[in-house]
């Protein structure tokens, strides 16, 4: 370093540097990927192939058979209702919801804002297995156990905190002159949000709901707990049945596990960004 | 926008309710003002309190009753209890051995999460922009797995009779793993767990990290370095102060989540977990759906919310602190 005081490192070394950090990357890439590949290759090989000794890391003969299986089990279409009618009925009654109560957080000051807030942050802690066992006794108090009504519920109290948070920060991004200049204009305060901020606000709206699609997909627990029936399960319940007392149908599981985070992934991909950069709000700035 | 600052003919006239709110008593209109926040956070608080709020207040109640099966299905209010329950578990060694599995298995799963992904996250500046890229692409991918997704790949991946990584092993000189089952000495089956944990956690927290690393100035690195800085020395005075912030988050939301690890056990253990494999939430939910002590059950979890407000605080604490709460 003292050699070059003014350029830096050498040109040839910064290029083996750079070199090696490329290959570590790779490496580390490949490692971390590894496991979803070899879900896919297990979910399209045949059995025999499954169970080879060595195993192969490359594709042979690719089979559909295990998809068709898991696809024929008796409950995987009504599982598969399950999991979109919970999932979506979570988004919409949390965006409507939560649109109302972020914008307030955005746009007024009030007695006991700094209050909600707080709640709202501390809520996201509430370790949900903890919450089982009253959640279960209120719902069936109310009649609603081994109804998806009931899940719904449940689910919309642990995505609530986080679609406000997310959009509070997406409202305050909209210039508040926008809104005054409409109303100025002529517009109701409904009239001025209805034109001037939701549209702004979509990309945050499309970012929190499949966030909270992601999160309602997921779960697993309360699912398990309040929803007795087996047609009544989602997905994430659904993927257990691959294993029995007889063993594991590992690629009947891995088909299963292919088909639960497919949809989910996609959607992710699009909005990963936003979640991120919500999760750990003002800790980076831009 | 466009909309907003030409509005057509009809709605330049003035809409007919407003003359009627100018001409309306001053202290009315300030009311309506004041109380619509009030109105807009109705529903929010409302469903907090009826599905969270009355939820907590109930596991605390129970913790002080001896709610058997008897009352569940009878509906009968159950018994007080006083602090009968607290007392067996906290004076019962198995649940402090629980405890201390517990917080060990978070510091072991934080610890490793955050190092790797502090690590990627140095790496990924580094890297040519293509490669930086991929693994972005690969981060993303990983964080998108469903957590019982995850668990079921990872149980298959450590497999004993077919289990990619017994094979691999198994390739080591001197190491014979055919057959090895991975679930039998807890040691090795909470490696496996924390293995499926860490995949899971290090896409968030690199990509955070990494982030928040692209906020250092280069020109302060490069004027540290001009100076003669040594690497080292350029991490601790100048990368570190700028991703602090992020980097205290992103362990206590780990940690946070670490502690209430459950679906992987649950998973991996094919729902039966053995006694070996209890953590707090396991535990918890085990001695209440399983042995219907349910009061018990509650107990565990109050202690377990106590504890884990530890970390919310720190949390919530550092969100305040960055003006985010404001």
């Amino acid at each position: 370093m003292t050699t070059a005081p003014a350029t830096g490192p050498a040109p040839g070394r910064r290029r083996r540097r750079r070199a090696t950090a490329n290959a570590v990357g790779l490496v580390f890439s490949a490692l971390m990927a590894f496991p979803l590949y070899w879900m896919l290759l297990t979910a399209f090989r045949p059995a025999t192939e499954i169970h080879a000794d060595p195993p192969h890391f490359w594709p042979d003969h690719l089979t559909l058979e295990h998809f068709r299986r898991a696809v024929d089990t008796p409950t995987f279409w009504a599982n598969v209702r399950s999991s979109v009618l919970i999932g979506v009925g979570t988004v919409l009654v949390s965006l409507l919801i939560g649109t109302l109560a972020a914008f307030a957080l955005a746009r007024f000051s009030f007695a006991g804002r700094k209050a909600l807030v707080l709640v709202i942050l501390g809520v996201q802690m509430v370790p949900l297995a903890g919450l089982i066992i009253p959640l279960y006794l209120l719902l069936s108090d109310a009649g609603l156990t081994d109804s998806l009504v009931g899940v719904i519920l449940t689910y919309l109290v642990f995505m609530l905190p986080f679609t406000v948070w997310l959009l509070r920060g997406f409202i305050a991004g909209v210039p508040v002159e926008l809104e005054e200049a409409a109303m100025t204009d002529g517009c109701t305060r409904l009239g001025a949000f209805r034109r001037v901020v939701l549209p702004l606000l979509a990309p945050g709206l499309v970012a929190t709901s499949i966030y909270a699609l992601v999160q309602a997909w997921n779960e697993y627990v309360l699912a398990y707990v309040l929803l007795s029936s087996n047609d009544k399960q989602t997905l994430s319940i659904w993927l257990l049945s691959f294993q029995t007392s007889f063993g594991t149908d590992y690629g009947g599981l891995m088909a299963g596990a292919t088909l639960t985070a497919l949809p989910v992934a996609v959607f992710f991909a699009f909005v990963q960004r936003r979640i991120g950069a919500g999760l750990t709000a003002g800790a980076v700035k831009g | 926008m466009g909309t907003v600052e030409l509005p057509g003919p009809p709605r330049a006239a003035p809409p007919p309710h407003r003359p009627r709110t100018a001409r309306a008593p001053r202290p009315r209109r300030t009311l309506r003002r004041r109380l619509l926040p009030y109105l807009l956070i109705a529903p929010t608080v409302l469903a907090l309190a009826a599905v969270l709020g009355y939820p907590l207040v109930d596991l605390v109640v129970l913790s002080f009753q001896d709610m058997t099966r008897r009352e569940l299905f009878s509906g009968a209010p159950p018994p007080y209890a006083g602090l009968a329950n607290y007392r067996s578990i906290l004076t019962d060694g198995f649940f402090w051995t629980v405890v201390g599995r517990t917080a060990l298995f978070t510091v072991a799963c934080v610890a490793a999460t955050m190092v790797l992904s502090l690590l990627v996250a140095l790496l990924m500046r580094r890297v040519a922009p293509w490669v930086r890229t991929v693994m972005t692409g690969v981060l993303v991918a990983v964080w998108a797995m469903p957590v019982m997704v995850a668990a079921s790949i990872f149980r298959w991946l450590s497999d004993a009779d077919y289990g990619v990584v017994n094979w691999l092993l198994g390739l080591l000189p001197g190491l014979d793993f055919s057959k090895h089952n991975w679930f039998e000495d807890p040691w090795q089956g909470f490696a496996v767990i924390t293995g499926v944990v860490v995949w899971g956690a290090v896409p968030f927290a690199a990509l955070t990290l990494q982030a928040a690393l692209s906020q250092v100035p280069a020109e302060l690195a490069e004027a540290a370095l001009v100076d003669g800085a040594r690497p080292g020395q350029l991490f601790r005075y100048v990368t570190w102060p700028v991703i602090k912030p992020s980097a205290v988050l992103v362990t206590s939301l780990s940690a946070i989540w670490d502690f209430g690890v459950f679906n992987q056990i649950w998973l991996m253990r094919g729902g039966q977990p053995e006694k070996e494999y209890y953590l707090l939430g396991v535990y918890s939910f085990i001695e209440s759906f399983a042995v219907n002590r349910y009061s018990v059950g509650a107990a565990i979890a109050v202690v377990t919310v106590l504890m884990l407000l530890v970390g919310a605080v720190v949390y919530v604490r550092q969100l305040v602190h960055l003006g985010a709460a404001e």
